[in-house]
């Protein structure tokens, strides 16, 4: 009774190229973020409308020139929205409709449903880098070029960081209580956890909390590397710390539904 | 000199599983066996603890306790080896909620060595003019076509389908149906859920119906349908006629019900002298008795005497 020729499902079992596993996925994840019109908003279309805007109008007092010192924390910012709120968003639903399980039972290993997230967070963290520098050199960005460097690294640590407190967040609770807590936490760290405000310039106890914080760890270091030319080994510490506690923590506690 | 040959491994095998969540036990010791290259039907009210049951076989949960093997592998622990050989459709699928279609099964098929053409499966299920909208945007029943074909694109040894035609329609349904039987004819062994009687009779070469995570019954279709005596005759008449003379007239045994208004029931064993009884009964009350059959209990009789006839929650 059947319409299919014999042999048509024979079996053939096999796993697939690891490699082409992993890059596969992530590029899967990496354009459905840029296809996502809320995480395009998040990830640039805010940064952008942030850089342009305040390098622009002087609605705020900024240290000329304006756009040196707005630049790397547009980056900071940047980073923290892509790595952990988008993140944590997308794992939040992706787990509410079946993809992790879906992933774990395909011949993927564990391992790389969580390490082709990353790759994909930080496809999407090079075109932001790429788009902001090219606006930013565009509004007259002159980085400092012994920062450079420092700043990459900075950025890696911080996308670790971010990136294993997305994967934290979004993988233990409902996708509606995650896209609510990364949404405030978002809104938290953007205030008062040093990336619109210098540490410095938050009052208190609230500027040595925020110095540890990976947000203000991040804006501070990008900002001693891209202004003044440094390496601040200190932010780098911090981030990487966050990125190994955040990690160790959510690998124990991600459900894959 | 009498060689034994070892029995064949089987497909899947558990053996006194239990599996508990919180105070409920889900699954409560229970056995089945898939024979390679057979089709198995787990059957069961909601809540019975089949999904458990199959998602343990599948290794997202861990047993209690109880042993499981699949191709002779611990779900769990042998994990890596076993995925590649096994096929998976989850209950409600699994995709990027903004994922299209065709790019969801070319993600599965990378994972395999020798995948089955992407293009191809998704035509053959119908999917071909979906291809490229996102998942979250397409029909129930197209999405559990793409977990279907998901499930089968890895050219898998074995297959786990839990409801695999749960919100599809009767087109869609059949092609499944034909689908799962050609599995068999290759030499793929499947296990599957459903609520739907008719499905598992068509299918299966065995049947499991399970409640309260307890085995309450298995065989072939045929052997749960036929214990030689229970059998039944319906048939179709004006409604509400007087059931009591009838009764009396029939041999002990035999009771006549009118389950539906204008439908009536005679169970017992049938044989020509109820028949003739029956019609004899009609003719004295001047009815025609109408789409007389005589008939097998349905599977659906089976499963409701075992697990009741009150809604589960």
């Amino acid at each position: 009774m059947t319409s299919f020729s014999p042999g048509t499902f024979a079996p053939a079992p096999g796993r697939g190229r690891l490699s082409r596993m992993l890059i596969t996925q992530a590029r899967t994840e990496f354009v459905l973020t840029l296809r996502n019109g809320e995480q395009v908003l998040l990830t640039l279309l805010i940064p952008l409308g942030i850089l342009i805007g305040f390098t622009l109008l002087n609605v705020v007092p900024v240290p000329s020139p304006r756009v040196d010192n707005i630049t790397p924390r547009v980056l900071a910012l940047a980073v923290m929205s892509t790595a952990f709120t988008g993140q944590a968003i997308a794992l939040g639903f992706d787990r509410r409709y079946g993809v992790l399980k879906r992933l774990a039972a395909t011949a993927l290993p564990r391992w790389s449903l969580v390490a082709g997230r990353m790759l994909a967070v930080l496809g999407v963290v090079v075109v932001q880098l790429v788009l902001l520098s090219v606006v930013a050199a565009g509004l007259g960005w002159h980085p400092h070029p012994a920062g450079l460097v420092p700043a990459v690294l900075l950025i890696l640590a911080g996308t670790a960081a971010f990136g294993a407190l997305g994967v934290l967040l979004g993988g233990a609770l409902r996708a509606e209580v995650v896209l609510a807590v990364a949404n405030m936490v978002w809104l938290l760290l953007v205030v008062a956890g040093g990336i619109a405000l210098s540490v410095h310039a938050l009052p208190g106890p609230l500027s040595a909390i925020a110095a540890v914080l990976p947000s203000g760890a991040l804006a501070e270091g990008l900002h001693m590397a891209l202004v003044q030319g440094a390496t601040p080994w200190g932010a780098v510490g911090i981030l990487l710390s966050w990125a190994a506690c955040a990690g160790l923590l959510a690998s124990r506690t991600l459900r894959l539904s | 000199m009498n060689v034994t040959l070892p029995a064949p491994l089987a497909a899947v095998e558990v053996r006194g599983l239990i599996r508990s969540f919180g105070t409920v036990r889900a699954v409560d010791g229970l056995d089945l066996r898939v024979p390679p290259a057979t089709v198995l039907a787990l059957l069961g009210p909601n809540g019975a603890g089949k999904t458990t049951t199959v998602e343990v076989c599948e290794g997202f949960l861990r047993p209690d306790a109880g042993v499981v093997r699949v191709l002779g592998l611990d779900p769990i622990a042998d994990s890596a080896a076993l995925r590649p050989r096994v096929g998976v459709m989850p209950q409600g699928g699994g995709a990027y909620p903004g994922v299209r279609a065709a790019e969801m099964l070319s993600l599965v098929a990378v994972c395999a060595a020798r995948p089955l053409a992407v293009g191809w499966l998704l035509d053959v299920l119908g999917l071909t003019g979906v291809a490229r909208v996102p998942y979250k945007r397409l029909s129930g029943g197209q999405q559990q076509r793409l977990a279907l074909a998901c499930a089968l694109v890895g050219r898998p040894e074995v297959v786990f389908l839990d409801e695999p035609t749960a919100g599809m329609d009767p087109q869609a349904r059949r092609l499944v149906w034909d689908i799962i039987s050609r599995l068999r004819a290759d030499g793929v062994s499947v296990l599957f859920t459903t609520h739907l009687m008719e499905e598992a009779e068509a299918l299966a070469d065995q049947v499991v119906i399970i409640d309260h995570g307890r085995v309450v019954a298995q065989g072939s279709p045929a052997e749960l349908t036929s214990d030689g005596t229970q059998r039944q005759l319906r048939f179709g008449a004006r409604a509400g006629l007087d059931l009591g003379a009838l009764c009396t007239a029939l041999p002990a045994g035999c009771r006549a019900s009118e389950p539906r208004p204008g439908g009536y029931l005679v169970e017992g064993l049938i044989d020509p002298q109820v028949v003739a009884t029956v019609t004899a009964w009609c003719a004295r009350q001047g009815v025609f008795a109408e789409d007389l059959r005589v008939s097998r209990r349905s599977l659906e009789d089976v499963f409701l005497e075992l697990t009741g006839r009150e809604l589960r929650p």
